[in-house]
Order: C-alpha cells, then structure tokens, then sequence
C-alpha cells in the first residue's frame, strides 16, 4: 500500500483530491484535519514520516494568467520524506484570502519553524500555535509580503539609500 | 614620480612618494556576500596572484585596510552594515565593486537588491562581470592603483533620478539587447 492510499484510507472525509504520478504522490486535504494528519504521518509505523523536507506556499492570485479561478487564492505545500522507508509525500492545503492561518506543524516536525516563519514572511500566512512568528528574510520594518503576486515588482522599501 | 613639478619640488615629490607607497601596499577589506568570493579568492590565489601588485594581504578588520573590496550581492538588509563598515575605515580610503551586483544590482532587480552600492557609499573603480574574470579584476585593480598614485578619491553618490555619479556603461542596466551586443563585439 502507497503512503497515498494509506492516507486515503484513514481519511476519507478530510481528502479534497488526490494526484499520483510515478509514484510522485500528492495530497490536497481540508484545513480542519490538517494536524491529524499530520500526527499520523508521523507517528503510524507503516508511513514514518520522520523528516519535514520542505514546506512552503503558492500564490494562485492571477494563476494562467488569470483563466484558471481558485476558490482559495492560496495553497500550502509540505513535502515528507521517510528515511526508513524511502518513500515521499506531497501535502498541499488550501488557505483563504480572507483569513490566512493554517495549524503550525513546529511542534511535530521541528525543522518547519523557520519554514512556516519564511512562508510568513513571504506570502502573509499566519501559523496558529507558532512559537515565534516574526520575519525570517526580510527586515521588520518591511511592509507587505513580497512574493505576493499583488506586491508591486518594483516596489522598493531600502533601510538606507535612495528608492531606486 | 615626477621630480619637476612647476607647482614646486618638495610638496609634489611627497605626494609622489606617498602615491606610490599606498599603491603598492594595499590593505583590502573583502566583503564577501555572494558566488563573486570565489572569482576573488581565484585572483587571490597563486595562479593569478594579487600579491603581485602589493595587494595579497587581506585585513578582516576595516579600521586596519584601505581598500574595501565589496564582492557579491548587497541586500537591502545587508546594506547598513556595508555603510558601518565604510564609516568605520580610516583615511584615505577607496571602495572598489566587485561584479555586477554591486555595480547595478546586475539581474536582481527585485525587492531585495540594493541597485548598486553607489547608492549608499562611494565607488571608486567598477568591475562588472558575472563574475569578473580575474584578469578584469587585475585590470581594475591597476587603475585603482593609477588613482591611488594621482590621489583621486570618489566622494559622490549615485542620485538615480539624476542619474548622475555613475559610469555611462553602467546607466542603462541588463537587456537582452545589449547582451547579445556584447557577444557579438567579443566574437
């Protein structure tokens, strides 16, 4: 059995929708469930998720050049490695405009404390639980979130120097 | 060293003689941020040997070196750093910009990048390249030499509206235009 299957199987209700791909294996679930599953990704012995890769978002604001219309304008990507099972997982979720706050997954992995603080910095996605959410990359006195697709691409905001 | 001077034999000569001392005895301070450090620490080492024209010792103290050698990318975050560090060398003193970014802020030209740290401090001699070859970064440090000995310094910053106080060669950025300009001229 797939981690993918497997995860279906634990949770039917929670899965949006499903990609597979040559064994490249992605997951869209709802928010709500997000820390359950996550702690089953972790903990279940036949999945053993025991390292956090990478964790970062996208901005689908003007996606296709603004054909393609999300219902949520951004997405969460996490992907999950198991060292002893050798084997990979894409977790997406979506998260709203309106209200950007997801779970932290900090607690569970460690190694997505600085992620979530990068994915904070750059997109505005709040982390609910995070124990120290302030910017990574950029300086505090930076407004907005510069990889926004609505921050301007040459709004400049120097510490020193002219605008230019 | 010219010996006769109509402006008179004695002030000129020490002139002279203090021109050639410091340019044959640069102390450089490398302020290394990006993949340029490695053209750097090529032209630093004995296959092109900077140690040649009296410039082989890094000082990693700014207060103890003459040159700054800034070489790579200077973020907006990294910027008042670079202005401490300038403040805190003693005179006379020269800035040299080590590779495109910090000639113009090169391709990134986005919300991170300072747009040439001429913006922000001094500049003194240019060295564009993606990286600079080490033989540009020679041929930039002998006229930083030549200027040392005329006892020229930069005092002016780059004002981007006026676009005054930078190279003519350096205005008008990357395009693709002039990119294959400049391949076809080196073919």
């Amino acid at each position: 059995m797939t981690p993918l299957e497997r995860v279906q199987q634990q949770f039917a209700n929670g899965i949006i929708e499903t990609h597979a791909f040559r064994g490249d294996e992605t997951v869209l679930i709802r928010p709500a469930c997000l820390r359950s599953v996550a702690n089953f990704l972790k903990d279940s012995p036949e999945l053993d998720f025991n390292f956090l890769m990478d964790l970062t978002a996208v901005d689908y604001l003007f996606f296709a050049g603004g054909r393609v219309q999300k219902e949520h304008r951004f997405e969460l990507v996490v992907h999950f490695y198991s060292s002893t099972h050798n084997h990979r997982l894409r977790l997406k979720v979506p998260v709203d405009e309106k209200n950007p706050e997801v779970d932290t997954l900090s607690d569970i992995w460690s190694s997505a404390n600085w992620y979530e603080r990068e994915v904070w910095d750059m997109f505005g996605i709040k982390f609910k639980g995070h124990p120290n959410l302030k910017r990574i990359l950029m300086y505090e006195e930076f407004q907005g979130h510069a990889l926004r697709k609505d921050y301007p691409f040459d709004k400049r905001q120097p510490l020193i120097g002219p605008a230019n | 060293m010219s010996l006769t001077s109509p402006t008179g034999f004695l002030t000129s000569s020490v002139k002279d003689a203090l021109g050639w001392a410091r340019k044959f005895s640069i102390f450089q301070y490398p302020f290394v941020t990006a993949c340029c450090g490695m053209e750097y620490m090529a032209t630093n080492c004995s296959h092109y040997d900077q140690d040649r024209f009296g410039a082989g010792f890094p000082r990693f103290s700014p207060r103890q070196s003459d040159v700054l050698f800034v070489v790579g990318t200077i973020s907006h975050k990294m910027a008042p750093v670079l202005k401490t560090v300038f403040d805190q060398m003693c005179e006379p003193k020269w800035v040299v910009a080590f590779g495109v970014c910090t000639c113009t802020g090169g391709f990134y030209d986005n919300y991170s990048t300072v747009q040439g740290i001429d913006t922000i401090i001094p500049v003194d001699i240019y060295i564009p390249g993606c990286p600079p070859r080490p033989e540009n970064v020679l041929d930039g440090l002998i006229k930083l030499q030549d200027k040392i000995q005329k006892g020229e310094q930069s005092r002016t910053l780059y004002d981007p509206r006026t676009k005054i106080g930078r190279p003519e060669e350096l205005q008008s950025g990357y395009t693709i235009e002039g990119h294959i300009k400049h391949i076809e001229t080196l073919s």
